[in-house]
């Protein structure tokens, strides 16, 4: 598989996908107390 | 002291957009310039770019780095630890915090030590340069991944962060 960080496409989509990760995982584990 | 939060928060942001700014000159714009320029081999070259621009714009980009982080400490103030250790009220903030606390390791361990090999500020072998030129080019394309999420939530960490459930 291409690495995603080869590409300046890649490298944003990426950037927004782990966006909406580390939002969910603030909002639902850490703040959550889980 | 009341006016130490404003001066921080001013020179974070003046820091902060150099060193973004340049970090986006170079993966949106000098990069793709250099490789376009080394498959044109009518064309001039880019020997220009990484002998006058290149270290010019190293040299404010590391440093801008350097400026940006200790201002956001500053400005963190007694927060600072609370902010790192994600407690309640500070997760937002402290998750940009964390991400420009990573970018700044990557600017200073992976891509300065490794752009003076590229640019012949240090000796290296065609096959060190080689590896040198992937490790600063990924660690470069991380920070710019990076650079997404700690923007959201540098931006909305503090000021917005009931805005977005922080």
């Amino acid at each position: 598989m291409k690495n995603p960080l080869d590409s300046i496409l890649g490298t944003i989509i990426s950037g927004f996908v782990l966006t909406l990760v580390l939002y969910f995982v603030v909002k639902n584990f850490i703040l959550a107390g889980v | 002291m009341d006016m130490i939060p404003a001066i921080a928060r001013w020179v974070h942001f003046l820091a902060g957009i150099t060193w973004i700014g340049l970090l986006y000159y170079f993966n949106f714009v000098q990069a793709p310039a250099l490789a376009a320029a080394a498959a044109d081999k009518e064309g001039p070259g880019g020997a220009g770019i990484t002998k006058y621009v290149a270290p010019r714009a190293l040299l404010w980009f590391r440093w801008s780095a350097v400026v940006t982080w200790l201002a956001g400490a500053a400005l963190l103030g007694a927060n600072f630890v609370p902010a790192f250790t994600l407690q309640s009220g500070l997760a937002g903030i402290g998750v940009g915090a964390w991400l420009g606390t990573i970018m700044l390791f990557n600017v200073w361990v992976l891509i300065w030590p490794n752009q003076k090999k590229i640019l012949g500020i240090v000796s290296a072998t065609d096959d060190e340069k080689g590896k040198a030129r992937r490790i600063a080019f990924l660690a470069s394309r991380t920070n710019t991944m990076l650079s997404i999420p700690m923007l959201f939530f540098m931006a909305n960490g503090m000021t917005h962060k009931a805005l977005i459930g922080l």
